[in-house]
């Protein structure tokens, strides 16, 4: 391990906005040769779009990135690659038909002769050369749809290996390994920290961090919060600066006591996306769903609502077994789903403010159009009031509405079916801070009327100032479930990381 | 062994085999070598034309102006022919290349540069490709006493005995195998088909390489254009109406995704081929050309149904792993 001085990647006062909102601010970032960086936050903290800026695809607003040095401009991913940045992406940047020796040097494939065909030999024996110093066996000639996601992972890093990378950016890679590969992959780490690559290694997990990590960057709302070397901090200081807000903002907490229990989940398992969810919902409750992005929270809701064909188990509603074969089941009972994605899945953009709202309950209107207008226009104008919508006229096309008006939309279409029980995911994501603060007021005015209301999101602020308890999700499983006064930041983060703090507590 | 067979190509091509023996069984006729050359110089065209719409399918896109620009490129080569006799062979084949070429970068410059959805784009270009034969033509015919000897003889003219058309194609089913399979422009093409923003990831010039796609699908339809007036020896308004269906559809029967990502050489030249042997094998057995198209469809219906036998996947893999499953084909330690 060489401890050279002079960083080998420096970022400073790097600053990116979108459309207005402050991705990234003022942030520094360096990592020498031979260092493994870990790079820290709540998810929404800004580092996948760190990511992005260093690898290419994004271009910073503002500030200065220096490679051994010399300040430089990547245009594309290609100008990142060549001057030796790349990144194993949380996403795996794959292709399912091309094959595993393919994949590695796709882009890029090495050329002989006249005509200028690619060397697929060559190919075949580097990829076997890369594979054989990682002290990995990989079929170079699998096609990579054949392969788990530890093996793709293997593949990404074979790739950035082969471009003689000098900074390997691991965007969570061990997100869906398991503990066996988790340990392959940290043995690799080893070995590029040997050879002298810089690494930053991205992860929610404080025993990785622990495990491999020489280095942190703590990232907080797209701000830089705080850097120093592993050996100097214990895992608790990390989550206090990776939270560190105090939570108890202006939440305005309904005060409503829970009734009976009114929906129970039992043993909801998937083959691949969760297994053994079993909670239950009472009368009047927010129930809140904390995890990390991917834990499988939106899956189960999907499964609750009957959009997972391939899910087992048990769902009482009132006491009486249901089965949910489809939405339109689950609607008929009373569930109602606000989806994540409002675009594609939540709002129908093209269409009016007025047929949004209506769609779910048009076989309550009525068939025929004379008389359903009136009664469409009345249903529309309630719920467009009663959200405090913001639009001309209720004939307006979604697609003209902003995103928290979009929202609202949504929100009264699934209310429009006068659910005893409302799934709301993400709510309050991409939306400014108004829309913010009255669906907030919202999701307490439904549970003074008697709703129940499940609330998944990542925002820990959020959950923590609306849910009366709180069920966090880790990998597809539940973590643990808090009472709303035995939650604290620290916790529950831990918990969605796979590791609650107070080990007592862990089952 | 078990593993050839398994192979869609080699399926395709047994099944082409068996089709032309069990149709001999019944018309011998179909079967004797002069027959046989002859329905490999009628599947040749297809052949060609299915090589460049197969690289734009694996793209994820799909021309359907195709049958339009060789329509253009084959009339107008017609009306240079006819108006200038004295023009040597070579140079009206490379002007009807040449007027695909810049139809089909017309295509990929909207789509690949403009970003718009390839099935409207050239929905669009069919129309105003075959609009602009009406419009040169005036929607006269140019008939073959228009036209000079040489430039109706070449493309039936022998050369060892096989005709020009199926040296052509058998030339051109070479340089797109080369391509695909050993040419950076054609593996960036499956990489795009397969993960449009991976490829981006990667740094491939998607744009870039969308334009030229669609450029060489329509140089093919412009080469198959002065083919096609040459053999027939007519130019009409209504050149090749419709086959840029039966293009699409020898693609979709040799196995070519439409969701792109993936498809061979073998597999369009083999679709190609197998709709040339029903087109001719059905009016040697008696079936009435009523019946033809139906059959045809069929065919198509049963090759999608295959295709999309595939397993799909289930759900996302959140679950942890577990370590006997994955690993079974990975390590051998």
């Amino acid at each position: 391990m060489n401890k050279n001085t002079t960083p080998v990647l420096q970022l400073t006062g790097i600053c990116k906005r979108f459309a207005g909102i402050v991705a990234l601010n003022n942030v520094a970032l360096s990592v020498r040769a031979g260092e493994v960086m870990a790079l820290i936050g709540e998810n929404g903290a800004g580092k996948s779009t760190l990511v992005k800026t260093l690898t290419g695809i994004y271009r910073p607003d503002e500030g200065s990135i220096e490679l051994a040095g010399q300040p430089i401009k990547f245009a594309s991913a290609q100008d990142a690659m060549r001057a030796g940045v790349t990144a194993v992406h949380q996403e795996t940047v794959m292709f399912d038909e091309l094959t595993v020796a393919e994949n590695i040097y796709v882009g890029r494939q090495p050329c002989k002769g006249v005509s200028g065909r690619i060397d697929w030999i060559k190919i075949e024996a580097e990829a076997e050369k890369l594979f054989a110093r990682l002290e990995v066996n990989l079929p170079v000639r699998a096609r990579v749809k054949d392969l788990s996601v530890a093996q793709r992972h293997f593949v990404e890093i074979a790739r950035a290996l082969s471009q003689d990378a000098r900074v390997v950016i691991l965007d969570e890679p061990t997100a869906s390994l398991s503990q066996r590969e988790i340990h392959e992959l940290y043995r690799i780490i080893g070995q590029l920290r040997a050879a002298g690559t810089a690494i930053i290694f991205i992860t929610h997990k404080f025993d990785e961090i622990f495990a491999v990590a020489d280095r942190y960057t703590v990232l907080r709302d797209g701000q830089f919060i705080a850097e120093g070397a592993i050996a100097d901090v214990t895992e608790s200081e990390l989550v206090a600066l990776m939270v560190g807000r105090t939570v108890k903002q202006a939440y305005p907490k309904a005060n409503v006591i829970p009734g009976e229990v009114l929906l129970e989940v039992k043993n909801l398992c998937h083959p691949t996306e969760f297994d053994n969810v079993s909670f239950s919902l009472r009368r009047g409750e927010i129930l809140g769903f904390y995890g990390l992005v991917g834990a499988g929270r939106s899956e189960v809701m999907h499964a609750i609502f009957g959009l997972s064909p391939a899910a087992r188990g048990t769902v009482r509603l009132d006491g009486k077994e249901i089965c949910v074969g489809c939405a339109a089941d689950a609607i008929k009972h009373g569930i109602a789903y606000v989806p994540e994605d409002r675009q594609h899945q939540g709002a129908h953009l093209s269409l009016p403010i007025m047929q949004n709202i209506t769609l779910p309950i048009l076989s309550r209107v009525g068939f025929f159009l004379r008389g359903r207008r009136a009664q469409e226009i009345a249903i529309a104008r309630h719920y467009a009031e009663q959200l405090e919508l913001k639009a001309a006229h209720l004939t307006q096309n979604v697609s003209e509405l902003s995103g928290g008006n979009q929202q609202k939309v949504v929100l009264g279409k699934w209310l429009a079916t006068n659910p005893k029980v409302i799934i709301l995911d993400e709510p309050t994501k991409g939306i400014d801070i108004g829309s913010k603060a009255a669906v907030h007021r919202f999701i307490g005015e439904l549970v003074s009327k008697g709703l129940s209301v499940i609330l998944v999101s990542s925002e820990l602020p959020e959950v923590m100032g609306l849910a009366d308890r709180i069920v966090v999700m880790h990998q597809g499983r539940i973590e643990h479930t808090y009472a709303r006064e035995d939650a604290t930041p620290e916790n529950i983060v831990a918990a969605a990381s796979g590791c609650a703090l107070p080990l007592e507590e862990c089952v | 062994m078990k593993a050839l067979l398994k192979m869609r190509e080699v399926q395709l091509a047994l099944c082409t085999v068996a089709l032309t023996i069990l149709v001999g069984t019944r018309a011998p006729v179909f079967v004797t070598g002069a027959s046989l050359a002859n329905l490999l110089t009628d599947s040749t065209l297809l052949v060609m034309l299915a090589l460049t719409q197969m690289l734009v399918i694996v793209t994820r896109g799909v021309d359907l102006s195709v049958a339009s620009s060789l329509a253009l490129a084959g009339m107008m080569s017609a009306l240079l022919a006819s108006r200038f006799p004295e023009l040597p062979l070579p140079l009206v084949m490379l002007a009807a290349v040449a007027i695909g070429l810049l139809l089909g970068l017309i295509n990929g410059y909207l789509i690949g540069y403009l970003d718009l959805a390839p099935i409207v784009v050239t929905l669009g270009t069919m129309s105003v490709y075959r609009g602009l034969v009406f419009v040169l033509s005036g929607g006269a015919w140019v008939s073959s006493h228009q036209m000079p000897a040489d430039f109706i003889a070449f493309p039936l003219a022998r050369l060892f005995g096989v005709t020009h058309l199926v040296w052509i194609a058998a030339l051109t089913v070479l340089a797109a195998w080369f391509v695909a399979k050993y040419s950076r422009f054609g593996r960036d093409l499956y990489a795009i088909g397969n993960e449009p923003f991976s490829a981006r990831y990667v740094g491939i010039p998607i744009a870039s390489r969308l334009m030229w796609t669609y450029g060489l699908s329509g140089a093919m339809a412009g080469l198959c254009g002065y083919l096609w007036v040459a053999r027939y020896a007519v130019a009409y308004t209504e050149i090749a109406y419709g086959f840029e269906f039966t293009v699409i559809a020898a693609c979709v029967i040799g196995g070519i995704s439409i969701a792109g990502g993936s498809g061979t050489v073998a597999g369009a030249v083999l679709g190609g081929l197998f709709l040339a042997v029903i087109g001719n094998a059905l009016p040697v057995v008696k079936v009435s050309p009523f019946w033809q198209s139906a059959l045809t469809g069929v065919v198509i219906l049963t090759a999608v149904l295959i295709n999309a036998r595939g397993g799909r996947p289930i759900g996302r893999q959140i679950l942890p792993l577990h370590l006997n499953k994955s690993n079974a084909t990975g390590s051998a330690a």
